[in-house]
């Protein structure tokens, strides 16, 4: 479904990438794990071109769409939950779930989807007037998650969901993992905290300064020797 | 018996100051709209709101056009000088020092006003509209400020509901927020503030309409209002909607009541006392925008 390869990208004269290659299938989940400053995040930001790549293309369901302005990309059906949620704090969670339905086609089918968010996180019914600002963390994460999806994606991005949440909020955020594979999405997940991504995806990469340092099934890497002690601490 | 006639005066005078509030609410308005979603201050926003004027003078005196074409005319006018005004004056500085954001829109404003003293000479002109006193018991209430606020507060309400109902008035409060990952969203952002420019645009002419039965046309007009425009913005804080139409009804009671108790021009030194003291005590805005 994704293809991206040979990609570098960096901030100024200071490179971040360095000719990441991956893959993701149609209806996989797959994480992208990695240190803090590995550029996880630049790697997320590149495939959903908020970052213009220095090097590489960008490949969605055999269409080349390296030069694409960024709007566009959510027309390919790629959708992304940002580093540390970004809600639109001072709208209330309708207004934020209607923002991610901006565009003209998924205007068409806004009422249908607005059910389906709210069958999946409730709590964002009862709170659907509230400034999304005074949500707590993991709610937060329900809308920033539950706004994506109003376009109604086929890919969807996410870049540490579990970030700054209490112990039993990370819990349920991976937990909704199966839920939206169950529900067919396909899942690129970007993540530090290690051992719980992993045993929600099919397949990993390891990101460590820029470059993919290994890569494949889940459980493989999981039960790895280098990467539980550099990791895991174990 | 004394008494009873001042009392009178004063509630004219309070009734007027409330119908001139729903005028400036409605400048405030466009101004505090650019500058939310944009982040630029329009030093030149009531100069578009004079160039607006001569569009219906020279329509409707000049070309002979009926007043009500002369107005649409003059609304459609001042909202593609809002657009062009975006795309070649304020595009190319988007990521400049703010000072010199400002600078730019104040060199607008010199320019627009000389270029109307060129074209149009610096003599007073009008319409030759004269609309009627609607006299209430005592009271008497100039029938043109009674248009002017009833439209002015429509066209606030109007866009009220433009913003808060459709996708693109929510994508409009939402670019003042995050700006960053509006492209995530499938927005824009240079398409939203281009049209935010027009409508702003559409509100300083729809503002031209309303002066324009009030007022004589001069180059400098701008000048009595921008800078009223401006204290009622930062008075409201900044970019805050809300804040912007509730200071500009406090302001238009202190121009009104104070230059009933002493004359017109104390009115303004009045008000603008007030913004002073205001920015010592409340320098984020009377009504601060929450952060």
């Amino acid at each position: 479904m994704l293809e991206v390869s040979g990609l570098s990208a960096g901030y100024g004269s200071f490179q971040a990438l360095f000719g990441v290659s991956l893959k993701v299938e149609a209806g996989e989940a797959v994480a992208v794990i990695g240190p803090n400053g590995a550029g996880k995040s630049t790697l997320l930001r590149a495939i959903s071109r908020l970052l213009e790549p220095t090097a590489g293309t960008l490949t969605m369901q055999g269409r080349d769409y390296t030069r694409l302005p960024a709007h566009e990309v959510i027309g390919l059906g790629i959708a992304q939950v940002p580093e540390g949620r970004r809600l639109f704090p001072r709208l209330s969670v309708e207004d934020n779930l209607k923002i991610g339905a901006y565009t003209p086609s998924a205007r068409a089918r806004h009422a249908e989807r607005l059910e389906f968010v709210y069958s999946l996180f409730p709590k964002m019914l009862q709170r659907r007037l509230q400034d999304a600002g005074t949500l707590s963390g993991g709610e937060q994460q329900m809308c920033a998650i539950g706004r994506a999806l109003m376009c109604g994606p086929r890919l969807l991005l996410l870049d540490e969901p579990s970030a700054g949440l209490a112990p039993l909020i990370v819990q349920s955020i991976f937990g909704l993992m199966r839920t939206l594979r169950a529900q067919g999405y396909t899942v690129l997940i970007v993540e530090q905290n290690i051992q719980q991504v992993l045993k929600v995806v099919d397949r990993a990469y390891l990101l460590e300064t820029g470059r993919i340092r290994r890569s494949g099934p889940a459980a493989e890497l999981l039960a790895s020797q280098d990467i539980r002690r550099a990791y895991l601490g174990v | 018996m004394e008494t009873s006639i001042f009392d009178i005066f004063l509630l004219e005078a309070v009734l007027n100051g409330l119908l001139l509030g729903g005028l400036l609410a409605l400048l405030a308005l466009g101004l505090n709209l650019i500058f939310g979603v944009i982040d630029v201050v329009w030093i030149c926003y009531a100069e578009l709101v004079m160039i607006g004027m001569y569009a219906i003078w020279w329509l409707h005196v000049q070309q002979g056009l009926p007043l009500a074409m002369g107005f649409g005319f003059g609304i459609v006018v001042v909202a593609v000088l809002g657009a062009v005004m975006h795309q070649f004056i304020i595009r190319p500085v988007l990521g400049a020092e703010p000072i010199n954001q400002l600078l730019v829109t104040g060199g607008v404003l010199f320019f627009l006003q000389a270029a109307a003293t060129v074209v149009f000479g610096v003599e007073f002109r009008n319409l030759g509209v004269r609309m009627p006193s609607v006299v209430i018991g005592e009271l008497s209430l100039s029938s043109a400020r009674m248009v002017a606020f009833v439209v002015a507060i429509a066209a606030i309400g109007g866009t009220w509901l433009f913003l808060s109902r459709t996708y693109l008035g929510t994508a409009i409060r939402a670019i003042s927020q995050d700006r960053g990952i509006m492209p995530l969203m499938g927005v824009n952002p240079g398409r939203i503030y281009l049209l935010t420019s027009a409508l702003g645009g559409g509100l300083a002419g729809l503002a031209a309409c309303l002066l324009v039965l009030q007022y004589d046309i001069h180059p400098a007009i701008g000048l009595s209002l921008g800078p009223i425009t401006f204290l009622i913005c930062v008075l409201g804080g900044l970019g805050n909607l809300i804040g912007g139409f509730l200071a500009a009804f406090v302001f238009a009671q202190f121009i009104s009541v104070g230059g009933f108790f002493f004359q017109l021009e104390w009115g303004y030194v009045i008000a603008f006392v007030f913004f002073i003291a205001m920015m010592f005590w409340k320098p984020e805005g009377l009504f601060a925008k929450r952060r």
